[in-house]
């Protein structure tokens, strides 16, 4: 019984980040159709631009909402300065749609060089600003520390604000019309230009706070070459999946169902399955329920 | 201030959809343009709203240059379109697909006015307004879709084939209301029809469109009069 409370709240944990990454994914995707790889590397460039401010004014939740602003503007400048022009240049042939998702991967590496060059190729230490230490109950201690409640909350918070902005404002009625029929949206009236960079900006903003909530999950230390961070981008691409590409509740149940899937491999059947297990998620999901969990069947766009 | 365009061609790829379409219209019109499936009448309209680029020629609306600029700088200076196939956002509510077209104005107050207007023109409308617009029937999606359009205060609207996939008594219905919208608000419309002999009924002037020219202009009246039109359009 508490073995299975401690793997229910680790999967939940985990699972709130992947939900940020797989939001980051997904907003990407509806606003221009593309799978950005690149979003590990602003991910990773958020979290070391979080590191800076820690050392400067150590206040790490400050450094949160600077990290988060600088990954929406270094997301918004990659879609104005270099994907607009991309897709101006590759709109049609046969490698419309594979150049520029090959183009992610080359910005992923660019970044990653840029970071390197900046900071250094060694580990830097963002120190968690709460324990990582378990809260007890009676003489049990759990997994689940005031750290590991902090992401959850943390990211409640960051997808209460994303609906709101959704469903609630001008901007999100913009949103939304442009992601789902982008000709009516612009025959209305509607800048979608403009639109499509806010939504990169959105999406490096989740991305940027998954990013550093993924160092603070564990023991603060990260690099450029940090595999936590291919792993974050792969966890959250499939969740996307899973949810079915289209919809931010979809990613959120995704990346939730993913963490609590890969939690239960780890604690219950082996731990040599753990980076296996998402995998495998994938494949029933895609087998059993192509469209996603909660996505729509195909046929109403290309 | 009318609709004039002269000399219009627009090419895709290496196929001439539409081969040097000239013809006017007087503000607070209704013209009809008519020709078959493939005459190139929906091309005119995309070229028209800045949807689809154009070779040669040239189109104004009262001095404003019709060939330059995106399709949201048209919407600003007063020239709305409705695509072919009930342009509403299935995804969205009634009330949202409304509000999408008056997100860009700045005047909030005329804003609420005009969905007013447009509730009162579309009573069904105002009673679906938290439904999903993938609910409706097909004529209450080709009413929200001319609703979205008028609530970006248009004064040039570009209508392209509104009766496409609905019923008779549906047609007839959607027909009289925009002739109502030209009548009662002085609106200039360009429509597109297949339906030729119901678009020439209410309309003040028709384009006959043959193979991406025109092929005969006039008023409706002298149209549907005409042995030639009747012959090859009106199928009597």
């Amino acid at each position: 019984m508490f073995q299975f409370i401690n793997t229910i709240l680790i999967g939940l944990t985990s699972g709130a980040i992947y939900a940020l990454m797989a939001m980051a994914i997904v907003l990407v995707w509806r606003s221009t159709r593309v799978i950005n790889f690149a979003q590990a590397g602003l991910a990773l460039a958020s979290a070391y631009i979080g590191y800076q401010v820690v050392q400067s004014i150590s206040n790490y939740w400050v450094a949160l909402v600077i990290a988060m602003f600088a990954g929406a503007g270094l997301s918004a400048l990659i879609e104005i300065a270099f994907m607009r022009v991309l897709l101006k240049h590759t709109s049609s042939g046969p490698i419309a749609n594979v150049a520029p998702i090959i183009a992610t991967l080359g910005l992923l590496g660019i970044i990653k060089a840029t970071i390197a060059m900046i900071w250094g190729g060694q580990d830097v230490v963002v120190k968690p600003p709460l324990s990582n230490t378990g809260f007890s109950i009676g003489t049990h201690t759990l997994v689940f520390s005031p750290m590991k409640l902090a992401i959850v909350i943390s990211v409640a918070l960051l997808v209460l604000a994303f609906s709101v902005i959704f469903q609630k404002t001008n901007i999100g009625l913009a949103l939304r019309a442009s992601a789902f029929a982008p000709e009516i949206a612009r025959l209305a009236g509607i800048k979608v230009d403009l639109v499509r960079t806010l939504g990169w900006a959105l999406s490096g903003a989740a991305g940027a706070v998954a990013g550093l909530l993924l160092t603070s999950n564990g023991n603060g230390s990260f690099s450029p070459e940090s595999i936590e961070f291919s792993l974050l981008l792969i966890s959250g691409f499939i969740a996307a999946v899973i949810g079915g590409l289209e919809s931010l509740v979809g990613a959120v149940i995704g990346g939730v169902v993913l963490g609590l899937v890969s939690s239960f491999v780890l604690m219950y059947i082996s731990g040599s399955l753990f980076f296996i297990a998402p995998f495998v998620v994938l494949l029933l999901v895609l087998f059993i329920r192509p469209q996603g969990i909660i996505g729509v069947k195909a046929g109403r766009r290309a | 201030m009318s609709l004039i365009v002269n000399g219009l061609t627009v090419d895709h790829g290496a196929i001439r959809a539409i081969n040097g379409v000239s013809f006017t219209v007087e503000r607070g019109k209704l013209a009809a343009v008519i020709g078959a499936n493939g005459a190139g009448k929906s091309t005119l309209l995309r070229a028209l709203s800045g949807l689809n680029a154009v070779t040669s020629g040239s189109a104004e609306w009262s001095n404003h240059n019709l060939l330059h600029g995106k399709p949201e700088a048209h919407v600003r200076s007063g020239v709305s379109h409705v695509s072919e196939g009930k342009s509403v956002v299935a995804e969205l509510t009634v009330e949202e697909n409304l509000d999408l077209g008056s997100l860009w104005r700045r005047n909030k107050k005329e804003a609420a006015e005009s969905k007013k207007q447009v509730i009162e023109l579309f009573p069904r409308l105002g009673e679906r307004l938290t439904q999903r617009a993938d609910t409706l029937s097909g004529g209450e999606r080709q009413m929200l879709a001319i609703g979205r359009a008028l609530m970006s205060k248009p004064q040039l609207l570009l209508l392209d084939e509104p009766s496409l996939g609905l019923a008779p008594l549906v047609i007839e219905q959607i027909f009289q209301t925009i002739r109502g919208i030209v009548d009662s608000m002085g609106l200039t419309v360009l429509l597109v029809e297949q339906n030729a002999m119901g678009a020439l009924k209410i309309a003040d002037t028709a384009v006959v469109l043959n193979l991406g020219s025109v092929a005969a202009t006039g008023s409706a009246a002298d149209l549907i009069a005409d042995p030639a039109v009747r012959a090859a359009y009106l199928g009597y």
